[in-house]
């Protein structure tokens, strides 16, 4: 059974230490997650690869405490469902949105620091763990 | 302003669940109504713009009116495609094109959060397979943060949940009619931290219609005219903290709703202190309380205390969704904001009965927000 990521080049894999892969801007600087083509401030069609940092500070958060509809979420569904924690984390030149390892309110709070981790999502019809990435408390 | 706008005519198809009746049909009545309420004619009509996301094509509801070859633009932008339909309609007055002009919204949704392809919204497909396409997790997000930021309690957002369903009991075209308490609303399932289930406003079916005329010839169709002084449609910003967003830069900057209500108050030379009715988007009961201040209403934070006072209720210094909202009404998306058009008009007529805002009001606001970031604001004198 392989351990493979939910998609590919949305952060690095395998790896003891992954990283979140964006984009960032030649020409003005702005950096995005996803990595994509062309930059949402000065519309320049120049964009480089850009590894995030592993660390950063919750921003903003919430709980998704029912199964979000499916499609297009293909995760455990039904009585399998377990509640996640989602918000977004300050990794210094991006906000990122992610799941959060923690799904009980009371343990989280804005600016507390964060660090990356390589979750299990799912089990694909192959019978691979599906692996994604997610934010927890440090 | 080039020429005055007003409203002679709104109509409304209740909002809920209506099962064997189509949303073109939901359509045709709402416009039935907004015409015998101007004293017109469909034949009188020479410009309309219909807005619905559900329904390809609007327009279709000709085969229920009369098929009098008239200009008809079908419209959709997210939460705002009311605004939308009602500043195009609005605009074809000013063009020149149509003295009288209508706009229409109607929808038939089903049951449940609205759910679609993220690459439709230009994101990424594992967003959506991991689970955080998901519209209500925004909202939970967003007035989770804003209550940390300003200090807004749980007890605020039932208070003001409570409140929507307290004014749906009063507005007999409303979906939930039955009151319900701060107790009950908190003790509902949590959905979305810190949204439990009674927070939330849910998508259902409806339709409703206005009627626009140059100002000149107002007197022909009302004794009473509403003035459309302004209506805007602004999109989000670089920076906007908002809905499916897999990123946010770190430069942050207000939402498209702030830059919506500037931009209407300039055009109709109207503060929000000379506003005595307003109608905000409240997906949630967070999203009303957040819209207060991006509106101008009052300053981030003061909703605490303005709640507490009963300032929203429907006697309060800024009566606010006084025919109980989104979360009375829910939302068949293409209506909502005639909807909220609708009330404004009836209640600066002072026919709105139980739920009437005692003074004589003169000036009404309206306020819709949604996916990917769109805002529409209006606002209407007597
Ligand atoms: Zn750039």
């Amino acid at each position: 059974m392989a351990r493979v990521p939910v998609a590919e080049g949305i952060f690095t894999w395998p790896s003891d230490d992954p990283q979140l892969v964006g984009s960032r801007c030649t020409d003005c600087g702005i950096v995005t997650f996803p990595s994509q083509q062309s930059c949402p401030r000065c519309a320049s069609m120049s964009m480089a690869e850009h590894l995030l940092a592993r660390r950063g500070r919750l921003w903003a958060f919430t709980t998704q405490s029912f199964p979000p509809p499916s499609p297009p979420y293909s995760g455990p569904s039904g009585k399998e469902f377990v509640p996640f924690g989602v918000g977004y984390v300050e990794l210094g030149d991006v906000k990122v949105e992610t799941h959060l390892t923690v799904a009980d309110p009371d343990a989280l709070q804005h600016g507390m620091e964060m660090e990356l981790v390589v979750v299990p999502f799912r089990t694909d019809d192959d019978g691979n763990e599906v692996v994604t990435f997610a934010f927890r408390p440090c | 302003m080039s020429m005055d706008i007003a409203v002679v005519g709104v109509g409304l198809h209740p909002f809920g669940r209506f099962p064997g009746v189509s949303a073109i049909e939901m359509g045709a009545i709402a416009i039935r109504r907004a015409l015998a309420d101007a004293g017109a004619e469909w034949r009188d009509v020479q410009a309309a713009f219909a807005g619905s996301y559900e329904v390809d094509n609007p327009d279709a509801v000709v085969a229920l009116m009369g098929l009098t070859g008239i200009p008809f633009t079908n419209v959709y932008n997210g939460c705002a495609t009311a605004a939308s339909s009602l500043t195009m309609a609005a605009n074809s007055i000013r063009l020149g094109d149509a003295d009288l002009a209508i706009a229409i919204g109607m929808d038939k949704h089903l049951p449940g959060a609205f759910s679609a392809d993220p690459r439709l919204y230009a994101c990424p497909s594992w967003y959506g397979e991991v689970g955080q396409f998901v519209t209500t997790k925004f909202f939970g997000m967003k007035i989770n943060k804003y209550m940390h930021d300003h200090g807004i309690s749980h007890s605020t957002l039932a208070k003001v949940a409570s409140k929507g369903y307290r004014n749906g009991v009063l507005n007999p075209n409303a979906f939930r009619r039955k009151p319900l308490s701060e107790e009950e609303i908190l003790a509902s399932p949590m959905l979305n931290y810190p949204l439990t289930q009674y927070m939330f406003c849910s998508p259902d079916e409806g339709a409703a219609a206005v009627v626009l005329c140059r100002a000149d010839q107002a007197h022909r169709y009302t004794d009473t005219p509403v003035y459309l002084r302004a209506t805007t449609v602004r999109t989000r910003r670089l920076g906007a903290f908002e809905v499916h967003s897999p990123w946010l830069p770190i430069e942050e900057t207000v939402g498209p709703t702030v830059d919506a209500s500037r931009a209407a108050y300039e055009m109709a030379g109207i503060g929000p202190n000379d506003v005595d009715v307003i109608q905000l988007q409240d997906t949630d009961a967070g999203a009303e309380i957040i819209h207060l201040a991006e509106n101008g209403f009052c300053a981030d934070g003061e909703q605490e205390q303005l709640v507490a006072d009963g300032a929203l209720e429907i006697g309060g210094s800024l009566p606010t969704n006084t025919d109980g909202g989104l979360i009375a009404n829910g939302e068949p998306i293409g209506a909502s904001g005639l909807r909220q058009v609708h009330e404004v008009v009836l209640q600066l007529r002072g026919q709105c009965g139980d739920r009437q805002v005692p003074g004589n009001p003169k000036v009404g606001y309206t306020q819709l927000y949604g996916a990917p970031g769109t805002a529409g604001v209006s606002i209407l004198s007597v």
